[in-house]
């Protein structure tokens, strides 16, 4: 029994299973963080196999999101669908992954064709799972197919045994099946923080940017708590495969497991990293106290929190949900690493909160987070700065499984349609949807996950509810274009970009959609004025998406790197890059893999795997400039109101920067003018970053290109030659 | 007449006893991983409070980059 309000008994959901298939491998120790061999699973036809790692597969890909998408590749064709059988979820570690001796190496790297983008996406996640999973032998996993009824796919990492069963008993969602796992797996308290759990949830199932949560036993909690894979619909995947759970036990656990090159020099670098940690966290970022989510009153002083629909970038009411209401709520002085060895602490849990709506009212829970990006778009965003709110839409959506950053993107476009009558509460099913309806929207997100009413019809995503909006309703499909904050499909996170063209190229240059892993340069951009010309833009962004997907390949948080900084890091030439924390990563990839490479090589290995991603898009009928292409409120102000909340400084930089004499012009022509002109320097943009990273005017990598990166394989040239041969 | 000082090659105006931490707070910057150079050179936080500003100074005030 559980301490839940509506108990399950896991002997009974025990009982249940019925075992589809098994497979026995042999244990074997990993050689300098590879485990040289990944495993294949096909819930389908139940059939399940080990593929060899090959020595050029480690030199192309290197790793992670490499051996994911090399994979991926293989497994799908040009007309794979995201609903395809064939199409897979594939999980890796990366080569660094699993050491507990730096602070975020547990990342787990998860790819697969997107429902929303329908091209392929990435997306990167803590918890248990990518460490233990190679630690049991596997450098990634691949799950192919589509299951006949509800099954559980197994990995037993201490016994070398991998089962597939009928899970008819089982809950969908996260929370309660992440625990249940737990509970059958484990032969006592003890043993639950060896199980790790990969779930989404109900809600996953009715909409396309379903996430999937990663599990971690906290100890000291007794809870598993839940990390997500937010971006790109992979949880809505997992479940189109009838997937319940995929879980791993692994309880060898030591100092060790990655058999490295050189154990001493890891632990050299990582000691006065941990250091420069405990005595810079408290003055710098705060990250141990209130994680992320120390950004919300930060990006709201640089006009840069999404408020209303990213119409504006800040709102008087954001001292409500800021960081000191987030110190209050989250629990303090325990240690909240996502994996083992991180320092940094940053998994912030609100503990005891009792929920007030929805299947679970009355439960008391423990809820990981919110982040900045929750926060910023629960609240702001969407209007609602409650964080009560804020707090229970976190924790539903983690448990339905469904992405907080689409979810809130996509709420907070409802709601201006709502304001602008392209919606009404006839068309809504009764529900007022204006800007800071918190029960309203709450009650969408569990109308989400029934499957019904209009809840529902907001997990289509924005890309969708466009087409939807226009057809049944009649509204005017540029309007829609313009403030739809969605790109290749995926909703955008959480910042306003309207004043730095770098990062409007961050966002829409993105290779999987607008999520800012791949370069945050709004400060640099916008506030430092470092970098001023196209080619000035397009270098930062070649040189930080470039070494930003180098943590996708090694299985490594970004956060230590830039969220805390060195004190003689402004000494330095480039501290933006904080030089020292990059060379600290190359000299941990060479004691590791006992390889030996410099700060070049691995931008190297970042832009092999990239342009292989942007070819794969190529390949799946996207990956070209018309799907680089942004909605303007990504770029300036759509509408009047937005032009006159900010009038002195558009009409300022149409007079110093476009050199056009605003005086005398109706704010109609001045607004029409900032568009014409913010619209041709992003095109001007897309030039410049296209010729910086080797690609032609289309944003297609040449094959000049391609053959200097190594990764001309017969099938990458032919489609490359098709496409050059046919311009 | 005002004289001007260059704050990240915005004009600001310069006052008597202006320090870097006066700057800051006239241009809202919150953040706190920050480099500060004033004619290019490099000055330390701690003296943020008591380094006076010259006049016409070129003020660099270099935002680190965070976000996850
Ligand atoms: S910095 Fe935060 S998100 Fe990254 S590994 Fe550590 S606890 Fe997890």
């Amino acid at each position: 029994m559980n301490k839940y309000q509506n108990p399950y008994n896991p002997e009974k959901i025990k009982q249940a299973h019925k075992l589809l298939t098994e497979f026995k491998y042999e244990l074997k120790p990993l050689e300098k963080g590879y485990a040289n061999r990944t495993l294949h699973v096909h819930v389908g036809n139940n059939t399940i196999k080990s593929k060899p790692v090959t020595q050029e597969m480690k030199d192309v890909f290197t790793g992670g999101k490499g051996f994911d998408l090399k994979l991926l590749w293989d497994a799908v064709n040009k007309n794979t669908k995201w609903d395809s059988p064939e199409n897979e979820i594939v999980i890796a570690a990366g080569a660094m992954g699993g050491i507990t001796q730096y602070p975020g190496t547990g990342k787990s790297i998860v790819c697969g064709i997107s429902p929303i983008t329908e091209a392929p996406v990435d997306s990167n996640v803590g918890g248990y799972f990518g460490p233990y999973l190679k630690f049991s032998g596997w450098d990634a996993i691949e799950i192919q197919g589509i299951a006949d009824k509800e099954v559980i796919v197994y990995i037993d990492g201490d016994n070398g045994i991998i089962q597939i069963f009928e899970a008819p008993e089982e809950a969908i969602d996260s929370h309660l099946i992440a625990e249940q796992m737990c509970d059958i797996f484990a032969s006592n308290e003890q043993e639950k923080k060896n199980i790790t759990t990969v779930s989404a949830g109900t809600a996953s199932e009715h909409s396309f940017y379903g996430c999937l949560n990663f599990s971690f036993y906290d100890r000291r909690r007794k809870v598993a708590r839940l990390k997500q894979a937010g971006r790109g619909g992979l949880g809505t995947l997992f479940r189109k495969k009838k997937i319940k759970a995929l879980v791993c036990k692994f309880s060898k656990l030591n100092v060790n497991n990655n058999n490295v090159a050189d154990l001493e020099a890891i632990k050299r670098i990582s000691a006065e990293y941990h250091r420069e940690l405990f005595e810079n966290d408290d003055s710098q970022c705060d990250m141990r106290h209130v994680g992320t989510a120390h950004l919300v009153e930060i990006m709201d002083d640089y006009d840069l929190l999404p408020t209303h629909n990213y119409k504006f970038g800040k709102h008087e009411k954001t001292g409500k949900i800021s960081s000191p209401v987030w110190r209050e709520m989250f629990t303090q002085g325990i240690p909240d690493g996502c994996w083992y060895g991180c320092t940094m602490q940053c998994a912030k849990c609100v503990d005891g909160y009792t929920l007030r709506t929805g299947p679970y009212k009355g439960d008391i829970v423990s809820i990981d987070g919110p982040e900045y990006e929750t926060a910023a778009a629960f609240g702001a965003n969407m209007g609602i700065f409650d964080p009560h709110f804020i707090v229970e839409a976190n924790f539903y959506c983690d448990t339905y499984g469904i992405d907080t950053i689409s979810f809130g993107t996509a709420m907070a476009f409802v709601m201006e349609c709502y304001e602008n009558g392209i919606l009404n509460k006839e068309r809504t099913g009764g529900h007022e949807l204006n800007f800071g309806c918190g029960e309203e929207a709450m009650e969408m997100l569990h109308q989400m996950a029934k499957g019904e009413d209009f809840g529902k019809t907001i997990g289509l995503g924005i890309h969708r509810l466009k087409k939807l909006f226009v057809k049944e309703f009649g509204a005017d499909p540029q309007f829609l274009q313009d403030i739809g904050m969605e790109c290749k499909g995926m909703e955008y996170s959480e910042y306003v970009t309207k004043e730095s063209l770098a990062m409007q190229g961050g966002y829409g240059l993105a290779l999987k959609g607008p999520q800012h892993d791949e370069a945050w340069l709004i400060f640099m951009d916008m506030v430092n004025n470092q970098i001023p010309t196209f080619a000035d833009k397009a270098e930062a962004l070649h040189y930080f998406p470039m070494f930003r997907t180098w943590f996708g390949l090694q299985g490594l948080c970004k956060l230590p790197w830039n969220d805390v900084e060195p004190p003689d890091n402004a000494e330095t030439d480039e501290p933006a890059k904080v030089p020292k924390h990059v060379q600290n990563y190359v000299d941990i990839f060479n004691a590791v893999t006992g390889k030996n490479i410099d700060k070049k090589e691995l931008i190297l290995q970042s832009e092999r795997v990239y342009n292989f991603q942007r070819i794969f898009n190529f390949r799946m009928g996207f990956g070209t400039r018309e799907y680089d292409q942004i909605p303007y409120r990504s770029a300036g102000p759509v509408t009047i109101e937005e032009y006159l909340s900010r009038e002195d400084r558009y009409d300022n930089q149409l007079r110093d920067k476009w050199n056009w004499d605003p005086t005398g012009k109706s704010v109609e022509e001045r607004h029409q003018k900032t568009r014409e002109f913010r619209e041709d320097a992003y095109q001007k943009l897309c030039d410049a970053v296209y010729t910086r990273r080797g690609w032609d005017n289309n944003g297609v990598p040449t094959i000049e290109k391609i053959k200097s990166l190594g990764i001309d394989f017969p099938e990458v040239i032919e489609i490359l030659e098709n496409y050059f041969q046919g311009k | 007449m005002k004289i001007l000082i260059k704050v990240n090659d915005n004009p600001l105006e310069w006052e008597k006893n202006m320090t870097i931490d006066t700057i800051l707070k006239k241009m809202k910057y919150s953040f706190k991983m920050l480099v500060v150079k004033v004619n290019g050179e490099l000055v330390k936080k701690s003296e943020f409070g008591n380094f006076i500003i010259p006049e016409e100074a070129d003020v660099k005030v270099i935002h680190l980059i965070s976000g996850g």
